[in-house]
């Protein structure tokens, strides 16, 4: 595939699609707790909270059918986050 | 009566829980591989603990999807009896057949040690052979079993008397102390509303003999016997 080929495609660009998956507000984030601590034993101590995430990186073929972002959002639903604990953003459609 | 145990890629209880089930029970019990889809006479699916798929993205997230699963979901929707034992638990949670969710234990680290649970509910099938209140000794192993649900849920779990074991020290006592991983209320264990579903973060199949320093956790699986063996009488 060329890159001439990314771009003729239905949603153009090279279709990728970055989704962030954290913990919701209110959830305890251990990790993000524990971050926290090694800040301040570094001396950062004007760092106030640490809330820990994950990055998905989706690259889709040229042709995709439907809306790229409709489409990343639902697998965010079913499979990348769980939504008792977790909440999603699709930070990039390209 | 049959037990069927379901092995996922990286269950590793599985072969704990069905020599329980042959060894300490007398019964039969078969492996269940995880693109099987065939459940049908089966009394009894135990879906064991272990790391399916590695705990990639969150634990029982990926297993969620296996074949099997639709199965196991229609086997509980016309009343099978289920138990999800620690993973199994986790993969219960996430493919919505028991409420709410697991977050990495408080203090992060891997919790394996024997603990203390009490027996909140005994008017189920696993646990009718446990007396109300009495206290188990039984192991976890996780890192995510700190149980998490919304506060509504939690009041919904504790009215309809799912909540079938909380953590507690050797008195029975429910304290913070003796919670060993931050769950919510000290829930160890809960069942779904019709009481055919249960998830457990503890592992009674490694404490059902003497030897393993423990046999409380052998109740459990005499429960789902007497359990079944009522039905059929029926």
């Amino acid at each position: 595939m060329t890159q001439q080929d990314g771009k003729n495609g239905k949603n153009g660009g090279d279709n990728r699609v970055i989704c962030r998956v954290r913990l919701k507000e209110g959830v305890l984030d251990p990790q993000g707790v524990t971050i926290l601590h090694a800040l301040k034993q570094l001396g950062y101590n004007d760092v106030a909270d640490v809330r820990s995430g994950k990055i998905f990186e989706l690259s889709f073929k040229s042709e995709v059918e439907g809306d790229l972002k409709a489409k990343s959002e639902e697998i965010c639903r079913k499979l990348l986050a769980n939504p008792v604990i977790e909440e999603f953003e699709i930070l990039e459609s390209q | 009566m049959r037990f069927g145990v379901v092995t996922f890629p990286g269950s590793n209880c599985d072969y704990d829980a069905l020599m329980v089930v042959r060894d300490q029970l007398g019964e039969e019990a078969e492996f269940v591989w995880h693109k099987d889809t065939e459940l049908q006479g089966f009394d009894c699916i135990i879906l064991p603990g272990g790391f399916s798929y590695g705990d990639y993205l969150r634990s029982g997230a990926i297993a969620r999807f296996s074949p099997v699963m639709e199965s196991v979901k229609q086997f509980a929707a016309d009343g099978g009896l289920l138990i999800g034992i620690c993973n199994g638990f986790q993969v219960l949670l996430e493919a919505g057949l028991l409420p709410g969710a697991m977050l990495r234990n408080d203090h992060l680290r891997f919790a394996c040690k024997h603990v203390y649970i009490r027996c909140e509910n005994n008017d189920t099938p696993f646990s009718n052979q446990i007396e109300a209140g009495d206290v188990l000794k039984i192991p976890i192993a996780h890192a995510e079993g700190n149980f998490y649900a919304y506060d509504a849920d939690v009041a919904e779990l504790e009215r309809n008397n799912q909540i079938v074991f909380r953590y507690c020290n050797a008195a029975g006592e429910i304290t913070a102390d003796s919670n060993p991983n931050g769950s919510v209320a000290n829930i160890a264990g809960i069942c779904n509303r019709a009481g055919n579903v249960l998830g457990m973060m503890p592992h009674p199949e490694r404490a059902s003999e003497r030897l393993l320093g423990s046999a409380d956790g052998l109740q459990v699986f005499q429960s789902l016997k007497a359990a079944i063996s009522s039905r059929v009488a029926v």
